[in-house]
């Protein structure tokens, strides 16, 4: 009886242990980047990606995006300026989705998302070729997928 | 000849012969205009083929519409990448004749 009390508590203490691996796995992969889905919106993805993959908005606060969409006509270097429509409603967007807390945390006025100190913490074990090439080694970014598993690092 | 110049004094539309040449198209799309970029640096010197965008590598599909059907069929989706490639390559707006040459020069490629 004792025997058996014991070994269920054991069993139980497995568990709960098990459980909380699995949940620290969780929060790490959800920090690390994981699924940055955001729902989609036409004119975001459009726009966005008719030069580079729509950034994921919550690797950037929301001042950031404001002042990146009021000066879209000198875009690092290109001019990617919008129609007035277009650009108010994805302003809003990137608003409504833009990133919080430690993601962003430091982000400066380069307004680049390689430079924030998350960005670089993530990268810091691998050479980036061309940072803006998300989908060089995320392979479903596109779709705002960051997780770990579908990464794969070009030769 | 007289009235030839006269025509141009009173019509300066005229003047300009804004008759679209894919030749000057072409050395247009070719060349540099004062910045780093070309047409050429994401279109490539071949607009039948696709290009990849010079800074940050995506592929962008053939502007030659032989190639890529879909091209100049969308006025407004014409008018805004002029506008903001204009801007990239020569640091100011097309001209007219610019934009009519060098969409004579696409157009001709088979």
């Amino acid at each position: 009886m004792a025997n058996e009390t014991k070994r269920n508590l054991l069993d139980f203490s497995l568990w709960i242990a098990g459980l909380l691996a699995g949940m620290v796995l969780l929060a790490h992969e959800a920090m690390a980047g994981g699924s940055l889905a955001t729902p989609p919106n036409a004119a975001w993805k459009a726009e966005c990606e008719s030069c580079h993959i729509a950034y994921p908005p919550q690797l950037l606060p929301a001042q950031a995006w404001r002042r990146m969409m009021s000066q879209l006509d000198r875009h690092f270097g290109a001019d990617a300026s919008v129609e007035a429509a277009a650009a108010a409603e994805i302003t809003a967007y990137l608003e409504r989705h833009a990133g919080t807390g430690k993601r962003v945390a430091g982000a400066g006025s380069s307004l680049r998302i390689t430079e924030t100190p998350w960005f670089v913490r993530e990268h810091d074990e691998v050479a980036l070729k061309n940072a803006a090439r998300c989908a060089a080694c995320h392979t479903l970014a596109e779709q705002g997928d960051f997780s770990e598993r579908n990464i794969r690092l070009p030769r | 000849m007289v009235l030839a110049v006269l025509a141009a004094a009173s019509f300066p539309v005229l003047a300009q012969a804004p008759v679209p040449s894919p030749q000057r198209g072409e050395m247009f799309f070719k060349s540099t205009h004062g910045n780093d970029w070309s047409c050429a640096s994401c279109h490539t010197e071949n607009p039948l083929a696709p290009g990849k965008h010079v800074k940050t590598g995506k592929a962008i599909a053939p502007l030659a519409p032989a190639a890529n059907p879909r091209r100049f069929t969308d006025a407004a989706a014409v008018e805004k990448w002029f506008r903001r490639n204009c801007n990239d390559v020569l640091g100011r707006a097309c001209t007219a004749q610019e934009k009519g040459d060098v969409t004579q020069y696409l157009m001709s490629l088979k």
